[in-house]
């Protein structure tokens, strides 16, 4: 079987952090990918940029909406999810557009930081 | 001295679209180019008291903010990983004697599409809007939309990393989403304009900056679009340009000595801007001439009609009032309905617009909108309900928040107690 295991944590609070405490949290999720990757059960896993880089999708009528933040409404629930590398976000939205949910519920576009070096 | 410096500031806010625009290309980051371009002010503000100005001042803003932006750059701890950007700036090193204005190429297309990007808030892209191209400080942004100085200074830096996180490109969009975003733009511009010109709050009732630095973006926009080789004139970004230009004609007419707002059949219209009305007049012909009708188009008709009418009972009503039902295959806001009862109230009488108006209240959506029942109570007054017409504007009074508008109601309210 595979798990998809969602981080929920408080973005007010992260923001918080001195550097210090920051950096102490990055080593733990190092330490946990390592973990999982030496006991083979790493799939894949990133870190989202937080909800002010959100952008959500949804198709009502044939015209696609494209909104700022997560605005999913709280009657609907995560039922999947794609990671698709993108030139822009113009093209994520077009995809995002084209998933058979957008029609009927929301697309929720978050980008995935890419650490450098 | 001081006089100097403001004409040196002055310039730069108005080349701030054009140079911003060329820097944010190259740099493909907000801040940097921004902070580059105040870097290049201050050295205009030592240089050019005692060098004078130079013949190309944007051009010179552009270079001179160019190099500072490499030095900053250097200046970076995290020189490596920008060093691509360094590269690339390096490989076009600009000549300090071409300050050719025609050399940088006009980028303000693709900052316009950027800032007005649908995936950014609507308020994010006013002030983001109004920063770049507008070269509006922070602060005169936060005055006009009365929120507080760190508050749009936040809202700013948020959308500015949004841009950069979320990955929105700085482009002309591809043909497929440019009628998508084109109304984007105009919806923004549409929002800033009548921000200026029917302050939501607070006591001025027209900001004129904001309704002119509408009308100028609007005027690059349309222009930018025409000479463009791949894209093409807009019906719409016309018409939009027509109805902002034919509404501002009569900006003079509007508020009283006093500050009081005067409705359009009372005003004094030998102060309306009768050169602007003949630019807006012919503007709206261009864009009917492109034969893609539209809402803005059928707006800026309506403005015309109204400019065109020399005196109040010359209104040519029944057309308005046409032009209002069009207006509604484009539109369900209840706003546009209101607007087409009175129309069609001026044109057959208070009683036939007070049933339609009837109708509407049905619906609810009006009940909390100081402008619904301040049109009822006038229709009331006409046909001669007068108890019913100050109950009316007892409530509109009460919804309302713009202080003139206000006053106003309060003194029809007054002049109702006479007839009665």
């Amino acid at each position: 079987m595979q798990y998809l295991l969602m981080i929920y944590t408080s973005e007010q609070q992260d923001a918080q952090r001195t550097p210090e405490e920051s950096e102490a949290n990055m080593g733990e999720y190092f330490a946990f990918t390592n973990e999982a990757r030496e006991a083979g059960v790493m799939m894949a896993g990133d870190a989202l940029h937080p909800t002010t880089a959100a952008t959500t999708v949804r198709v009502r009528h044939g015209q696609i909406s494209s909104t700022d933040g997560p605005f999913a409404e709280t009657k609907e629930q995560l039922g999947g999810y794609y990671l698709l590398n993108c030139e822009n976000l113009d093209e994520a939205i077009k995809w995002a557009a084209k998933i058979p949910g957008a029609r009927d519920g929301s697309i929720e576009i978050r980008p995935v930081w890419e650490f450098e070096g | 001295m001081e006089a100097i410096h403001q004409t040196i500031e002055r310039t730069f806010r108005e080349e701030s679209g054009r140079v911003l625009a060329a820097l944010i290309s190259t740099l493909n980051d907000f801040d940097l180019a921004e902070d580059a371009f105040q870097d290049a002010l201050i050295v205009a503000l030592e240089k050019w008291p005692q060098d004078g100005r130079p013949t190309n001042p944007g051009a010179w803003i552009t270079t001179t903010a160019r190099n500072k932006a490499i030095d900053r750059l250097r200046r970076r701890q995290n020189f490596d990983r920008k060093q691509a950007h360094l590269v690339a700036l390096a490989q076009k090193p600009p000549a300090p004697d071409e300050y050719e204005m025609d050399s940088i190429p006009d980028e303000r297309l693709k900052l316009i599409f950027t800032c007005c990007h649908p995936a950014l808030s609507l308020e994010a892209q006013v002030a983001l809007t109004l920063r770049t191209l507008g070269g509006l400080e922070t602060a005169e942004i936060a005055n006009a939309f009365l929120v507080p100085v760190p508050t749009m200074a936040q809202r700013l830096v948020r959308a500015k990393r949004k841009i950069q996180q979320a990955g929105i490109p700085y482009r002309v969009p591809p043909t497929d989403l440019l009628p998508e975003r084109l109304h984007a733009v105009l919806t923004t511009l549409y929002l800033i304009f009548n921000e200026g010109y029917n302050a939501s709050s607070g006591d001025a009732l027209i900001r004129q900056e904001l309704s002119s630095e509408a009308i100028r973006l609007a005027q690059i926009l349309n222009q930018l679009l025409a000479d463009d080789p791949n894209l093409a004139e807009d019906a719409e970004a016309l018409g939009l340009l027509a109805l902002m230009l034919l509404h501002d004609a009569r900006r003079q007419a509007r508020v009283g000595r006093t500050g009081e707002l005067i409705l359009l059949e009372a005003q004094d219209r030998s102060l309306w801007d009768s050169e602007q009305i003949g630019v807006g007049t012919a503007v709206l012909h261009h864009a009917l001439s492109l034969k893609q009708p539209g809402p803005y188009q059928i707006q800026a008709a309506i403005a015309a009609l109204h400019d065109q009418a020399a005196t109040p009972q010359e209104t040519d009503w029944p057309q308005i009032a046409a032009l209002y039902q069009a207006l509604q295959q484009y539109t369900e806001s209840p706003v546009v309905r209101l607007n087409w009862a009175v129309a069609v109230a001026m044109a057959e009488g208070p009683m036939r617009g007070l049933a339609l108006l009837d109708e509407l209240a049905e619906a609810g959506t009006l009940d909390h909108y100081h402008l619904f029942h301040a049109a009822r109570a006038d229709l009331l007054r006409r046909a001669g309900f007068y108890d019913d017409a100050h109950d009316a504007y007892t409530i509109a009074l009460d919804l309302c928040q713009n202080a003139v508008e206000k006053r106003f109601l309060r003194r029809r309210l007054a002049e109702l107690g006479h007839e009665r």
